[in-house]
């Protein structure tokens, strides 16, 4: 019997059955076809006797379950891959991290490009260079972009099989930012964990911090009170909102549509300013905190916050109106980079990529916590699963959020009190989901006998995500690549941790 | 007297090219309400980039070197087929027109060779794009001066844009409102601008003309900042000639007129670039083979 567990709750170690090989990769491929999704799939050496254990996180979005069993593996194991695609990118990983080799993985290569953390070798391949998929044929032609980009934007390499205007087949090679923050956290949690979790992916830092504070908070036993819940659900949801805005605008820039751009541009800015007023930054860095949030807010500060949302809102509303107004706008969008619902699927998408394609999971509904708990959450989805759907999810989203906020005035508390945040459980798994605004952040935490962490386990919704939009430009042009990259609008850093 | 004139105003229009870029961006700017870039800052970019050094690829010919050169060589000349006023520039020559689309190919098929040149897979890229829609809209172009030829009777430019008049309008307004339709969309294309190409843009897979010229650097950069407001202003005034028949018979005012009506075409072309997107590139053809209906309809309507 596999044990399940609910969102931000922990399990002793001793209760993760342990499988041999075969039977670990049946009981996913079973579940999987059943209807669960891969939240987490890593190796890990908490134990001197294995080589290597692997962890499976097996994600139930209709009952709000996550089940976990592991395997031991010395060199190498059936893969998943051919059975189960979504499970691909979490083999590569392994293969890298351990050096496993998933048996009959289809393309087995580098995500990340370091040195592998259990080898005699401990040299790392030189970043990018591997074999990339090729087309070959008289007129087809490569085009290799990157990693080095003409915006201001994160590193990353991008390999076009093209012909003429057309793209056949898109690789995408990461992991020139990584910084090996998941080996950092090892050991913790201590002075550093808080800021490695909020500069994991500038844009995500309320998303990443209230995963980690979730964890502890779980292995640590301690509640905290509703109303500082609620001030996080709060930080979420500005966040939430800040990165849609901005993305509305760059997705208008994106296809040469000015007004709505430069709008935008401003609007944003005024979003991240309702976080400043919560904690000082507009990144929304320094707030969460395990145990509470590090500012408390009163009522009419909270009061004025609704105040100049419900403004803003209305100049957001206006200049978003327009680009569903302009037919030319809307001709860009509809029908460019669709990705399917069974596609979006068998990937295991997450998110707002998800949802535009019609797969109808959020966190906030399938594994509520904290302030989500409260009442159930009506999620949104679109159809198409085009740039069009996902631009317009973004803008009910952002009413959805705009909403959320609002609501709270009435049930809102000042001056809650903080909780203090004692020891880890010894010897124990925790997980941790939160719906961020580009999908479903998922930390793991393994603590040794002594309630410090053994391992710890990040996956940014970027992770599953990245090979959507590689998906998405199939029998697209190739001019369309940044509109539709701008819509996935996935995180470099987040991914290469 | 006649050669005074066209002096001045051979001389003021390679001047005050730049100005129309600035117009352009200070109406989007208006539009996207900021206060947008000062109305001198083309001539201040220029000569920055003239006082910088260049650099050049080591894969890369003098086809790089020189293509910005020819460029400014063939649009000079084409400046010189304008008329003043409405007086026939004294270059004027039968078929002259056939000349004016020809400078525009040449300087565009060095332009395309040096993009060739650097063996960039972008540069290569946007080369054969330039080329695609320039075969469209050359098409375009020639069929609408072509009816104009047919309409005014002559084969000489200044003498089809000196005879247009108010008359000439009311009589056969259809013929001349196609052609100038169509010699919009031309502007529009030959410029590089929305909803064609996206000036713009910092993407280098969704550039046309921007990303040909990559690889240009310094004083050569400088040339093909210049060489597209000189574009502008060729194109807009052969517009404006036929959309603005009146005259004031002085050669001075009449001049004067074109040159504040250009102005009114890059507020227009503002306009445009405020208002709508750009077209995804598959339907950009589709487009400019609109435009060059137009032009045949017009050279069809004249023929009757």
């Amino acid at each position: 019997m596999i044990p399940t567990i609910k969102n931000s709750k922990w399990l002793p170690l001793c209760d993760v059955p342990v499988l041999d090989p075969s039977s670990w990769r049946q009981v996913i491929v079973q579940n999987v076809r059943e209807g669960d999704r891969i939240a987490a799939l890593f190796g890990c050496t908490h134990n001197a006797s294995v080589p290597v254990r692997l962890y499976a996180l097996l994600a139930r979005d209709g009952q709000g379950t996550l089940s976990v069993l592991c395997t031991d593996v010395e060199k190498d194991y059936p893969s998943l891959t051919p059975e189960c695609p979504q499970a691909h990118w979490f083999e590569r990983e392994i293969f890298e991290q351990w050096n496993i080799i998933p048996q009959g993985h289809q393309w087995l290569k580098p995500i990340r490009f370091h040195a592998p953390y259990a080898s005699s070798t401990k040299t790392s391949p030189p970043i990018g260079e591997a074999d990339f998929f090729q087309l070959l044929g008289n007129e087809i032609h490569e085009v290799a972009v990157g990693p080095v980009h003409a915006g201001v934007i994160e590193p990353g390499h991008f390999r076009f099989q093209c012909h003429g205007e057309d793209v056949y087949h898109l690789e995408i090679s990461l992991g020139y930012q990584h910084r090996a923050i998941e080996h950092s956290l090892i050991g913790g949690p201590n002075k550093r964990t808080l800021p490695y979790m909020e500069t994991l992916a500038g844009d995500t830092t309320v998303g990443h911090t209230t995963a980690y504070c979730q964890l502890v908070e779980s292995l640590a036993g301690c509640t905290v009170s509703s109303p500082l819940l609620r001030l996080r659900a709060i930080a979420l949801e500005c966040e939430r909102l800040a990165n849609h805005i901005g993305d509305l605008g760059a997705l208008a820039g994106d296809v040469g549509f000015l007004p709505t751009a430069s709008f935008c541009g401003r609007i944003r800015g005024d979003f991240l300013n309702l976080t400043a007023e919560l904690c000082g930054s507009r990144l929304g860095r320094g707030f969460i905190r395990p145990g509470g949030v590090a500012f408390e807010l009163d009522t009419s500060a909270f009061h004025g916050i609704c105040e100049r949302l419900t403004s803003v809102s209305h100049d957001a509303r206006s200049a978003i109106d327009l680009l569903w107004n302009t037919a030319s706008v809307v001709a860009r969008f509809e029908n460019t980079g669709t990705l399917s619902q069974a596609a979006a699927r068998d990937l295991g998408l997450v998110g707002l990529a998800a949802r535009a394609s019609g797969v109808k999971i959020d966190v906030r509904k399938d594994f509520p916590c904290g302030a989500y708990a409260d009442e159930p959450f009506p999620v949104q989805w679109g159809e198409k699963g085009d740039v069009y759907s996902r631009a317009y999810l973004r803008w009910l989203e952002i009413l959805q959020s705009i909403h959320f906020i609002i609501d709270k005035q009435e049930r809102f508390v000042p001056n809650a009190v903080q909780t203090q945040i004692g020891n880890l459980q010894p010897s124990s798994l925790a997980v941790s989901l939160v719906e961020g605004w580009r999908g479903e952040i998922c930390h793991v935490g393994l603590t040794d006998d002594q309630g410090k962490f053994a391992h710890y386990k990040i996956i940014d919704p970027s992770f599953h995500n990245w090979f959507g939009l590689a998906m998405a430009m199939r029998n697209q042009l190739i001019s369309d690549f940044p509109l539709c990259n701008k819509s996935f609008n996935l995180s470099y850093c987040g991914h290469d941790l | 007297m006649i050669s005074l004139s066209f002096a001045v105003t051979f001389v003021s229009s390679l001047a005050v090219a730049p100005l129309y870029l600035s117009i352009i961006n200070k109406t989007k700017a208006f539009f996207a309400g900021r206060q947008g870039p000062p109305l001198l800052q083309p001539y201040i970019d220029i000569w920055k980039l003239l006082n910088k050094g260049a650099v050049y690829s080591k894969t890369t010919t003098s086809i790089l070197f020189v293509s910005p050169v020819i460029g400014l060589g063939c649009l000079i000349i084409a400046t010189a087929f304008l008329p003043v006023g409405r007086t026939p520039s004294i270059f004027a020559f039968d078929g002259d027109f056939i000349v004016l689309a020809y400078l525009f190919a040449l300087m565009r098929f060095f332009f395309i060779i040096a993009a060739l040149d650097t063996g960039s897979s972008f540069e290569g890229m946007g080369a054969s794009r330039e080329a695609y829609f320039a075969t469209l809209t050359e098409v375009a172009f020639i069929l609408g001066l072509a009816a104009m030829a047919k309409k005014t009777g002559t084969l000489c430019l200044s003498g089809m844009l000196t005879q247009i008049s108010g008359e000439m309008w009311k009589q056969s307004g259809g013929i001349l409102a196609l052609t100038a339709s169509s010699l919009f969309i031309v502007l529009l294309s030959e410029c590089a601008r929305i909803p064609i190409d996206d000036p713009n843009t910092h993407l280098e897979l969704t550039m046309i003309h921007e990303v040909m010229v990559l690889d240009h650097s310094g004083p050569d950069f400088a040339l093909i900042h210049y060489l597209s407001c000189l574009k502008f202003w060729i194109i807009g005034s052969v517009l404006v000639r036929m959309v603005l028949p009146a005259t004031v018979h002085s050669a001075w005012l009449d001049q004067a007129m074109v040159f504040a009506a250009v102005a009114g075409i890059a507020v227009a072309v503002g306009l445009i670039e405020s208002s709508m997107a750009r077209l995804k590139l598959n339907t950009v053809p589709q487009l400019l083979v609109g435009a060059s209906t137009l032009s045949a309809l017009a050279l069809l309507l004249g023929l009757r």
